[in-house]
């Protein structure tokens, strides 16, 4: 087990930047997952944790020492692919036992081990099967026990639920979270899905294109975001957002009219000079409710209605055009076309200015609120 | 109706296809099948009727007993099956290295390297027989087997390296980088990962690479006819006379040279078909 630190970490291909210096400290024992849309840079980064691709410019340090040109057999680390990579000509158990004995250890220390990881994923049953012979699910259990097996530094996962079905993934999920619980091991894991990121992350790094936007534990991710990127990324179904107009300052509060002409009083912390611009208003379709009772009160047209049974959906187009998607009661019997307000708290809301950026709360009710 | 029609249609296609097959399997077995069926018979046999099974008046041993008796028939098969074998070994070995080496590593001049290696596959050998006999008289391996194997790797390499590259390239890349966090060295993933993955390729090169090999009459006959170094294709000729053939012990000596070639053979299908059934990676 060890830390993990990366100081400026920079990675070109030719004249091409992918990560433009990135900073991270892993703490011993915690889950770090890095989340990203495609092409963010996440799984270069874990590549470059790796050893499996070189950096270009900044220092990696594994429980203290800087690696940057250690290969990734020295480096004290494990990975678990997306594509399993599993030795197909070798039985479950020599796919686990393979790295050892290359590594000369003890016959018998070898046996204990591969059999302590196959109790803890329950693979005892097929440890003489191949691959080809195992499910998905298995297969991928089986690629984490050679990670386990070898006693790593660092455990990393590159996706390793995106090739199998819903079902499977939940449940993967779950004995993911409780073998991290097992094993208190430090592990960086990568993943575009924001739920796995949520259930899974002691703390979350959100990448947007080579940068990291935001680091934080799931909470504060989901409450504080601090860039309308993050806001946006993080929550299912995703933060509703639209064009308000910023009407006067006064005291920690701000008046702003939303589409269609109503006025709200938030307690954002914005500049005088902001006056008369447009800026983004955010708010979750969880914290929106219908009707008018709430400090920001918003009308649409019903759009779509999407019954889920525990709750619907409803997709508003505002006065502007902006689509506000909205969560009701299941048995709610709003229909298309009609017309419906919807309201929230004003703490529940966030605001962002024209560079994406969030002003800064300054009252926040518990319920909004990652401090516990 | 309709699938009935399609069904039909597809049982008329499968039928031209084997016709096909079979006619051609035909055509090459036929030669065989003549030289294995007069080997059997007598002189007289062979010349009166040549296309006959042979039946009791004709059927007679002769050849077979005045090879054995009468050659070094032994001595020949050993050095065509050493020369076979030892090429083999050096150009599977060779070949598989350098094919990992052009598939996996970028270094400055890989596509030509791999070029050059391909250009091999288009020139013909024995274009260079002139130099390479001058070569090999001054390296003063005139005569011996060595000069035969080193120039049957030559010959084998190319081929070889270009279907294995090709091979290698579709082995999934997460699968040498998972070998590579495994804490396997690069020797280590060639030869426990990469050579166990690629099976069926490396024995339809051996197939590929064996048969010109033991068939070769040109290269034993300039560089090695010395007796004592003769291979089984050149041991035959001795048979073969300006005035008078002996077409019993030529017969028979080839039907017995089919006997290891066909050996060989068994063995490495065997890995091919054992190869495309063993599983393959998600």
């Amino acid at each position: 087990m060890a830390d993990l630190k990366l100081d400026q970490i920079r990675k070109s291909y030719g004249a091409v930047d992918v990560l433009h210096g990135i900073d991270l400290d892993v703490k011993d024992g915690e889950f770090v997952v890095f989340v990203g849309p495609s092409g963010c840079g996440k799984s270069t980064l874990l590549r470059i944790i790796a050893g499996l691709e070189d950096i270009t410019g900044g220092d990696l340090m594994i429980g203290g020492d800087v690696v940057n040109t250690k290969s990734p057999r020295d480096r004290g680390i494990a990975m678990v692919f997306q594509s399993y990579a599993l030795y197909p000509h070798m039985t479950v158990y020599k796919n686990m036992a393979f790295g050892l004995k290359l590594a000369n250890h003890d016959k018998s220390a070898i046996d204990q081990r591969v059999r302590e990881a196959a109790r803890i994923l329950q693979l005892d049953q097929l440890l003489d099967r191949r691959p080809s012979e195992l499910s998905g699910g298995q297969r991928q259990r089986v690629a984490i026990g050679r990670a386990i097996v070898r006693q790593p530094k660092v455990f990393l996962f590159d996706e390793p639920l995106s090739n199998l079905d819903a079902a499977l993934r939940v449940q993967t999920r779950i004995e993911i979270a409780k073998l991290h619980q097992e094993l208190k091991s430090t592990i960086v894991y990568v993943t575009h899905d924001q739920v796995e990121a949520m259930t899974l992350a002691d703390k979350i790094v959100v990448m947007n294109a080579g940068n990291v936007e935001q680091v934080g534990s799931p909470m504060q991710l989901y409450h504080h975001p601090q860039t309308r990127f993050v806001a946006g990324f993080i929550g299912s179904p995703a933060m509703n957002f639209t064009t308000v107009h910023i009407d006067a300052v006064e005291q920690g509060k701000v008046t702003v009219t939303v589409p269609g002409g109503a006025k709200a009083v938030l307690p954002f912390d914005v500049p005088a000079n902001d006056v008369g611009k447009d800026v983004e208003l955010g708010v979750r379709p969880e914290h929106l409710s219908l009707g008018e009772n709430g400090d920001l009160s918003i009308s649409g047209e019903v759009d779509v209605v999407e019954k889920l049974g525990d709750s619907t959906y409803l997709y508003l187009k505002l006065a502007n055009g902006d689509r506000f998607t909205v969560r009701a009661p299941g048995h709610s019997r709003i229909k298309i076309s009609e017309t419906v307000n919807a309201a929230a708290e004003a703490g529940a809301s966030h605001l962002f200015d024209a560079n994406g950026k969030a002003y800064a709360k300054l009252e926040c009710p518990a319920e909004y609120s990652a401090d516990e | 109706m309709m699938t009935k029609n399609i069904r039909r249609e597809d049982m008329s296609r499968a039928a031209i296809v084997h016709a096909i097959l079979l006619t051609y399997t035909l055509v090459a077995l036929y030669p065989i099948f003549l030289v294995i069926i007069n080997a059997f018979k007598s002189r007289k046999g062979i010349f009166s009727a040549p296309m006959s099974l042979p039946n009791a008046e004709t059927f007679s041993l002769e050849g077979f007993t005045k090879v054995l008796a009468r050659s070094n028939f032994e001595l020949f098969f050993f050095n065509s099956f050493t020369v076979t074998v030892v090429t083999i070994v050096i150009v599977l070995l060779l070949a598989s290295m350098a094919a990992w080496a052009l598939s996996e590593y970028k270094f400055p001049g890989n596509t030509w390297l791999a070029l050059y290696l391909a250009v091999g596959i288009m020139v013909p050998i024995r274009l260079g027989s002139v130099s390479i006999l001058n070569l090999i008289v001054e390296l003063g391996l005139i005569n011996t087997l060595t000069a035969l194997i080193l120039v049957y790797v030559a010959q084998g390499l190319p081929l070889a390296i270009f279907i294995l590259t090709e091979f290698m390239h579709q082995i999934p890349k997460d699968l040498k980088e998972a070998a590579r966090c495994d804490g396997v060295g690069e020797f280590k993933i060639f030869f426990a990962v990469i050579l166990p993955l690629i099976r069926p390729a490396v024995a339809t090169v051996a197939v590929f690479t064996m048969i010109p090999i033991w068939n070769d009459l040109w290269f034993p006959l300039i560089l090695a006819p010395g007796d004592g170094k003769q291979t089984i294709t050149l041991g035959i000729q001795q048979f073969i006379g300006q005035y008078v053939t002996d077409w019993n012990a030529v017969l028979a000596s080839l039907s017995l040279a089919i006997i290891p070639i066909l050996i060989l053979y068994l063995i490495f299908s065997r890995q091919l078909i054992r190869g495309l059934t063993s599983g393959a990676v998600k």
